[in-house]
């Protein structure tokens, strides 16, 4: 039996242990807001955070996932979180929105370490997560958009 | 343990979650508590004016939008055009898919329902503008019943509907039953164009909010209590088949219920998707490759270019070709342009939800970008009649083209997956980002051969081209989609020939954002420019020298010329390139800075973008199009090939070898919008054609080679 903490509420799992934290969210927790991408950590659309960090759900194991604290994007918030998603819809980012939920919890988790990321962070940080539909330019002014917000 | 004998074990699921989004209806066989899945046609409880527009009681309107929302903005536009001529205010619109109808939701461009060729806000213009104005009379005529005053007097002003004279004031939503049940006027009054409020404005967008919280159902979130997750083995060589496979290790998989044979592969069914996945890996599958394609993409260039000496189908022929080569003085440059297979890899693989209904009918949730042929293929596949089969389009991500399949072949595999089990347990099927990359439907590959001649006095006297590649349309004749963009060309050249080859392969072809201008406009514009080059002209004033007669294309240039300052210096280690094309009625000029970079590859730092697409409905969205574009676009022609390796194997599969553009690669782009008074053209493809040979020209010029063959990356690594 594995127990984790998801979005602040204590879940347990006593599936396959080699079940991907992407598919117990979204086929076992029915949280569907992190998506699948890829499968192989290459797109970043399942970008969760575990235990504070940016974590690609799809490749982490259930099993590894024992004790920790699980944040998705239904459960962020918080200054930095709230920030985002208001210089998000500000500027009107998301096209198909599919990679969305990926890119807020890796630019969130990009401000909570960095409260004024020059463009070299935002690309360290955020060249993990792909948009296909190629929302980058916005990406990365939303960004800034709320790392001023939260300064002022 | 079959699918025949399954029963339900699981817990609903809404004890542990709560975002319920869309309901079913009685009497299907599962209640609204255990559905997650956005129906078709928005809430029944709204007042319908006519097809495409509902008024709830809380004054909102919702517009039903016959178009697929991939991103390119539909939902927004369309609502936009409604909004307008029935002068509700911003707030109260919402927008959601119509229901399948190839009669009712026609994309009048096509004649039946799809989204495709940049064609929603054009086809929808004029009829969503009537349907805006009919709901706008219905209620008018409703209220002057109501309050007893000609209807001559009544206002609407920002959703709300006024009679001064009485002082009588009300929202829409007080009107909306009565006003319903009146006959909508056969031909209502449509503004001046001058009188526009929120066309033309940059009004949010519908359906951002939900796709940043999380709570937008994509189809790979529409969740059914009792769900079956299925996946299917396919081959990795085009054509082939099954031969036997041995599905002993699959079944032993904790979670696999049941295993199939069905025509495209090999189904695993599943309780949750890593069981289907796992289960999918375990299985021992033997391939006939009797009927495959097992020449490698080398070799089929190699075939493609022999076509160069035959005939082929002659889509333009202008002038005396032959006579213009060989004149007095007449110098010729030739180049032979090598095109790759390119998959689309939307963000969202291709998937659908199967839910039957106690009267045994079917309801799907798909990312349908043709609904109706869905609607049909599937009731095929399932032996139903299609009025037992309902196709519930859901916001889609992304698409580029791959959804929009003629005899829906995804809907096929899908459908065949569910009619495999008894149907009484909700099924979802998937592709893997795998299948998506290994599954075909790609941008064909093309090779392209390219002579131009210029006479004594400079002048581009001749132009020859020929292009080779597969018929998208699958036609034995001339398809229009493997030479748009050459066979008109824009530049007025006395002696024009374009000649196109199709060619027949099992792997299957398809429309990739902007069609044959993915191909015809890089071999195009890059053959201009060289053109211009040899004789010594400027790559801007020597198009718009050849452009006299196109006075679009020519303010276009104009524009982004402007924007770039183009002839002032450029910095030091950087060159700047030019490509200007008309795609899908639009024309987007665009001018890119580029360096080399540490990897020696290009670096491309910024690109100015003018687009003139007649009337712009929302220039925001317009922008975000043309930003989209060109990453897209721009992410295809330095990355991405789909190749055959040798005896034709497919070599790549995921996202690590078919690149896709990174925020880190993604160029500064500057997008103006050329005010106009034309019908309004589409802008979800026309911002890709340009970028690719605008940046080979830079590269020309900066490093003295041409590219001759995409991608440019694996052409500098070769």
């Amino acid at each position: 039996m594995i127990t984790f903490k998801l979005n602040g509420q204590q879940r347990t799992f006593d599936g396959d242990p080699d079940t991907p934290l992407l598919w117990v969210l979204r086929d076992f927790e029915k949280l569907t807001g992190t998506k699948y991408g890829c499968g192989i950590a290459q797109c970043g659309a399942c970008t969760v955070h575990l235990d504070g960090m940016t974590r690609r759900s799809c490749i982490t194991p259930i099993a590894t996932v024992d004790g920790s604290e699980v944040v998705t994007i239904e459960g962020i918030e918080g200054k930095e979180a709230e920030a985002v998603q208001k210089a998000w819809v500000a500027i009107d980012v998301p096209q198909c929105g599919y990679c969305q939920s990926g890119q807020i919890m890796s630019a969130v988790s990009l401000l909570q370490m960095t409260p004024k990321p020059s463009d070299d962070d935002i690309d360290g940080a955020m060249a993990g997560n792909i948009c296909r539909c190629a929302t980058y330019q916005r990406i990365r002014q939303a960004i800034h958009d709320a790392a001023d917000t939260m300064e002022g | 343990m079959t699918v025949h004998s399954i029963k339900s074990t699981r817990r609903s699921f809404l004890a542990g979650a709560g975002l319920v989004i869309g309901f079913t209806l009685a009497p299907r066989m599962f209640s609204a508590r255990a559905m997650q899945g956005v129906q078709a046609g928005g809430d029944t409880a709204l007042s319908p004016m006519n097809a495409f527009v509902k008024i709830g009681a809380d004054d909102t309107v919702t517009v039903l939008s016959k178009h697929i929302e991939f991103g390119q903005g539909p939902f927004t536009g369309l609502a936009t055009i409604v909004a307008e001529e029935l002068d509700a205010d911003w707030s109260q619109m919402r927008a959601v898919h119509s229901p399948a109808d190839d009669k009712v939701y026609a994309n009048l461009a096509f004649g039946l329902q799809g989204t495709g060729g940049s064609t929603s806000i054009a086809n929808s213009y004029e009829q969503l503008r009537k349907a805006g104005a009919t709901a706008r009379a219905m209620l008018v005529a409703a209220a002057a019943e109501e309050w007893k005053v000609p209807a001559s007097e009544i206002t609407v002003e920002k959703g709300r509907i006024k009679h001064a004279a009485t002082s009588k004031e009300s929202g829409f939503g007080a009107f909306a039953s009565k006003a319903a049940t009146k006959t909508p006027p056969a031909e209502p009054r449509l503004k001046d164009p001058k009188d526009f409020i929120l066309i033309g404005q940059e009004l949010p967008k519908l359906d951002t909010v939900s796709k940043t919280n999380g709570k937008a159902v994509f189809t790979l979130d529409v969740t059914a209590d009792n769900m079956l997750y299925a996946t299917v083995a396919h081959p990795d060589h085009f054509g082939a088949t099954v031969k036997s496979f041995d599905d002993l290790q699959a079944r032993k998989v904790q979670g696999v219920v049941d295993v199939r044979q069905i025509p495209q592969g090999v189904a695993v069914y599943a309780e949750n998707t890593f069981a289907a996945l796992k289960g999918r890996a375990a299985l021992e599958i033997e391939w006939d490759l009797t009927k495959a394609e097992t020449r490698s993409s080398d070799q089929l260039t190699a075939d493609y270019e022999k076509l160069f000496a035959e005939k082929g189908l002659a889509a333009t022929n202008n002038g005396d070709v032959e006579k213009a080569f060989s004149g007095n003085g007449v110098q010729s440059i030739e180049a032979v342009l090598a095109f790759p297979f390119l998959a689309h890899a939307p963000m969202e693989p291709l998937d659908a939800v199967f839910v039957k209904a106690v009267d045994g009918s079917v309801d799907i949730y798909t990312g349908a970008q043709f609904p109706g042929m869905d609607k049909s293929t599937a009731a095929k596949v399932l032996g139903l009649d299609p009025e037992k089969v309902r196709v519930n389009t859901q916001i889609t991500g992304g698409s580029f083209g791959r959804k929009a399949q003629f005899g829906s072949p995804y809907m096929q595999e899908a459908a065949a997956v569910f009619a495999a089990t008894d149907g009484n347990r909700p099924l979802k099927h998937m592709w893997t980002r795998e299948d998506d990359i290994r599954g075909g439907y790609y941008r064909p590959m093309y090779v392209h051969k390219m002579r131009g001649a210029v006479d004594a006095d400079g002048k581009i006297v001749g132009w020859d081209q020929s292009i080779v590649g597969q018929s998208i349309m699958a036609k034995a004749d001339l398809d229009e989609t493997s030479v748009e963009g050459a066979s008109n060309l824009p530049y007025d050249i006395p002696n024009l020939r374009v000649i196109s080859h199709n060619t027949t392969l099992v792997v299957p072809p398809l429309w990739w954002r902007s069609v044959g201008h993915t191909h015809t406009g890089f071999a195009v514009e890059t053959f201009v420019d060289e053109l211009l080059e040899k004789v010594g002209k400027d790559p801007v004033e020597g198009r718009l020298a050849l452009l006299s007669k196109e006075p679009r294309h020519i303010a276009t240039l104009k524009k982004v010329a402007e924007m770039a300052n183009w002839g002032s210096p450029v910095p030091e280690g950087r060159q700047r390139g030019v490509a200007v094309v008309k795609s899908f009625g639009s024309y987007v000029a665009q001018i890119v800075e580029v360096s080399v970079s540490n990897e020696g590859s290009p670096r491309v730092h910024k690109v100015w973008c003018a687009v003139d697409c007649g009337i712009a409905i929302n220039p925001n969205v317009i922008k975000a199009q043309m930003e989209g574009g060109i990453g897209y676009g721009l992410g295809a022609v330095l990355f991405d090939a789909v190749t055959l390796g040798p005896g034709g194997k497919i070599i790549q599969s995921n996202f690590h070898d078919y690149r896709s553009l990174r925020i880190n690669e993604m160029p500064a782009v500057e997008v103006a919008v050329i005010p106009s008074g034309e019908p309004p053209t589409g802008v979800g493809e026309p911002g890709v054609p340009p970028i690719g040979p605008a940046v080979a020209n830079a590269w020309r010029r900066l490093t003295n080679s041409p590219v001759r063959r995409l991608p440019i990356v694996n052409v500098l690594s070769a």
